[in-house]
């Protein structure tokens, strides 16, 4: 089995699967109980706060401990807007986030806010002189991914920071879910307000993440109860899962730089392999690595998904395939792509477990697969 | 209330001699097999009449059941009390107020046992007036009562009924033969089945798939439908018939807009074989006539035109709004709708033919070999059985 679908979930590592295991066994404890057993939960959980406060250049009093990156996202946008929106009711985003993101603008559009979304260019980038141009004194939040989910562009974080620092009532918010871990980030130099990320993403448990949120900023919470996570995400803590992520992290960063390199060859590879097909264009090649996206016009996503399965090569789309409801890819059309380009667009996304085997198994798959199933396709 | 049997009328006037056995037997099976997770409940025959006896089980969830066994007209479920026409006041009052809102009521009885003391035309006043005596608000009323309280004196004891609730009608399920359902992911072909299901088929269904221009859920969406309709049919056999080399090969060698309308008479061939292989005895599709380009008359005779079997069409005259109806009542409209369609688009061609002609399919199918396409796909059928 070749697993090349890393950008939607990972394979825990076994490191992993075994803390996660030994916790849930041993260090069951409320970390918030007074007795020896809730401080050693505290003690686990303190330490895994401070390797992500580290990975990040960050305190270890920023990090909040949520479910993942949804909630991470939501608490985010939602806590920023909730507090503070008597300084102002318009809030900028992009036309690529991540549903997490994009639908909470949308249903705050609803709800009254002023909505920039920021467009992209066809390599999926957005331009600093239009975030600029769309500030307002209404503006007090500005949510932009880092590395995108579907086509592995990176935005131009850092900049944005700076631009931002000239406007001390905007909160910037970065869904960095895509490139924690595999990218170093530093909050300090990009100031960063606020940063989702989530375990699953490089080879942790399911259902654990983080929200970044820098010191002395204020947001409201999601959730109201025992208080804990300084009031803002209130809820007993998932330690076992959280020593589970902090596991994954130390594991991840070490692998980081040979990760880069061999994925750079292999993301090289592939287009290089992609491009000896016809009727096959590249979605936003300048990304990260080790997500590619193509669309192999004509051939619906879901058609070659399946088929690449019967290969045993396990890769991903955006849209759902249906006489009645096509679904294309709300990226892709962002990014200036025909109609028939964003229904068959393909992600091959890579983690920390994927091997030389894996890629030049789905090269071959892809040179088998492509040209059969085009021979049905109309054009 | 605690009523302790169920009273099963059925039968078609017209049932007669064998016919008629044949069809108790059938139904009384049907309904032990609809009813066998509750082990204590029994389903007796006495003088041509079926009763479910409840022992200690509520009869609502039962009387759910029995609504969906053709073969059914109505049931009602009574109290069977011994012969005593102080106990048959009591338990005649118990089960008018058992129904709240009725004022209005009539008593009829029979007295099947002649050694019974009490004169018909002496039970019903004495029942209806020890009801009036405890209900101020309750009045007799013989012409248009909203509850009939009917009362058997017979050797066993007395039965006293409730209300009588309508059952589905139709004929047994596996007392019309076997056929053959050519079952998509839509909403018509689960209708269809249903209402083949109605005139005591044994119902076995067929479904073509397209791996992997058709997905793993579009298939087992058909399984889930397969499933539901076990809630009629008791038990379904499903073939599913590998159809993407016949896909791919009308798409190289046949006019594109003739593409469905052989796609048809290819499916029609397959499923004509199995239905010999396996003894069924005739097609079921959930067509409706003009709704689609593939069910104009004129598709329907160049579909037709490839086998003799009888092809039988229930849905053909109702309207996409009456199929709908149905397919909510018997639950496979939530399943039907899930965007997974059973035929990719790639396939579909721009503009389908709406009056293809037999001459023409005839010659585009010489470009195929169609005698081996339909063998293959035949040995290359997986079987799936579903049961209550």
């Amino acid at each position: 089995m070749h697993y090349l679908d890393n950008s939607a979930t990972t394979k825990p590592y076994k490191a992993v699967i075994e803390t996660v295991s030994w916790m849930f066994e041993h260090t069951y404890a409320n970390p918030a109980s007074l007795h020896g057993l809730g401080f050693q939960a505290e003690q686990t959980a303190e330490d895994a706060r401070k390797k992500l406060a580290d990975e990040l250049h960050a305190k270890p009093s920023e990090i909040i401990f949520t479910s993942g990156g949804t909630e991470a996202n939501n608490l985010a946008i939602h806590g920023v807007v909730n507090r503070y929106q008597n300084r102002g009711k318009h809030i900028i985003t992009s036309t690529i986030e991540h549903d997490s993101v994009y639908e909470v603008f949308q249903k705050l559009e609803q709800e009254g806010f002023a909505v920039t979304y920021l467009s992209v260019d066809e390599n999926g980038m957005i331009s600093l002189e239009e975030l600029q141009a769309s500030l307002t004194n209404e503006t007090i939040l500005v949510s932009v991914m880092h590395v995108n989910n579907e086509m592995g562009a990176v935005q131009p974080i850092a900049e944005i920071g700076h631009l931002l620092t000239g406007y001390p009532k905007v909160f910037f918010h970065v869904d960095a879910v895509q490139s924690f871990t595999k990218i170093p980030i530093d909050v300090q130099t990009m100031k960063i307000d606020l940063l989702s990320v989530s375990a699953h993403k490089f080879h942790g448990p399911k259902g654990i993440g983080a929200l970044y949120l820098r010191k002395n900023k204020q947001i409201a919470p999601l959730l109201i109860g025992g208080g804990q996570e300084m009031g803002i995400r209130s809820g007993t803590l998932a330690v076992p899962l959280i020593a589970g992520m902090a596991k994954a992290l130390e594991i991840t960063i070490a692998k980081r730089e040979s990760f880069l390199q061999n994925t750079h060859i292999w993301k090289t590879e592939l287009l290089t392999s992609l491009t000896s097909l016809k009727r096959i264009r590249i979605n936003g090649e300048k990304g990260v690595p080790y997500i590619l996206n193509f669309s192999c016009v004509g051939l619906k996503s879901e058609v070659l998904v399946r088929a690449l399965e019967d290969e045993t090569v396990f890769v991903s789309s955006k849209s759902a395939c249906s006489s009645k409801k096509e679904s294309p890819s709300r990226v892709l059309l962002a990014m200036g792509r025909k109609r028939s380009e964003a229904i068959s667009g393909i992600r091959i996304s890579m983690g920390m477990l994927t091997t030389a085997t894996d890629i030049s198994h789905c090269q071959k798959a892809l040179q088998n697969v492509i040209p059969t199933l085009q021979q049905w396709i109309k054009v | 209330m605690n009523w302790n049997v169920i009273l099963i009328r059925y039968g078609e006037l017209s049932l007669k001699g064998r016919n008629q056995k044949l069809f108790e037997d059938r139904l009384i099976r049907n309904i032990r097999e609809k009813l066998k997770d509750y082990e204590s409940v029994r389903v007796t025959r006495e003088h041509g009449r079926l009763f479910v006896e409840l022992g200690e089980h509520p009869a609502e969830p039962i009387m759910e059941l029995l609504k969906d066994v053709f073969g059914i007209v109505s049931f009602s479920p009574a109290i069977r009390i011994n012969s005593q026409i102080e106990e048959m006041e009591q338990t005649a009052a118990n089960i008018f107020s058992s129904y709240p809102g009725i004022s209005t009521f009539k008593v009829e009885s029979r007295r099947a046992d002649k050694r019974f003391p009490i004169r018909t035309g002496e039970i019903n006043p004495r029942i209806g007036s020890y009801i009036l005596d405890h209900f101020p608000h309750a009045k007799v009323d013989v012409h248009h009562p909203e509850l009939e309280i009917k009362v058997e004196v017979r050797i066993k004891g007395t039965y006293i009924y409730g209300k009588e609730t309508a059952g589905v009608g139709g004929l047994p399920v596996g007392t019309s033969g076997k056929v053959l359902l050519m079952l998509s992911g839509g909403i018509d072909s689960p209708v269809a089945g249903y209402l083949a299901l109605k005139r005591g088929v044994e119902l076995h269904a067929i479904h073509f798939h397209s791996h992997p221009f058709t997905s793993e859920r579009a298939k087992q969406k058909v399984l889930d439908l397969s499933q539901t309709l076990t809630r009629f049919g008791g038990k379904i056999r499903l073939y599913v018939v590998p159809f993407t080399h016949i896909q791919t090969e009308i798409r190289k060698h046949c006019y594109e807009n003739y593409s469905i309308t052989i796609m048809r008479r290819m499916m029609l061939r397959i499923a004509e074989k199995v239905a010999k292989q396996y003894d069924l005895k005739a097609l079921f599709t959930g067509e409706s006539l003009g709704q689609v380009a593939s069910q104009t008359l004129e598709s329907l005779q160049a579909i037709n035109d490839v086998t003799t079997i009888p092809i039988l069409r229930p849905l053909i005259s109702m309207d996409k709004t009456e199929i709908m109806q149905i397919a909510k009542k018997i639950g496979t409209y939530e399943t039907s709708i899930l965007p997974y369609e059973d035929c990719c688009t790639v396939f579909v061609p721009e503009q389908p033919k709406t009056k293809p002609t037999i001459k023409v399919c005839e010659r585009e199918e010489q470009k195929m070999e169609v005698e081996e396409l339909v063998s293959e796909a035949v040995e290359g059928i997986e079987i799936v059985d579903f049961h209550l």
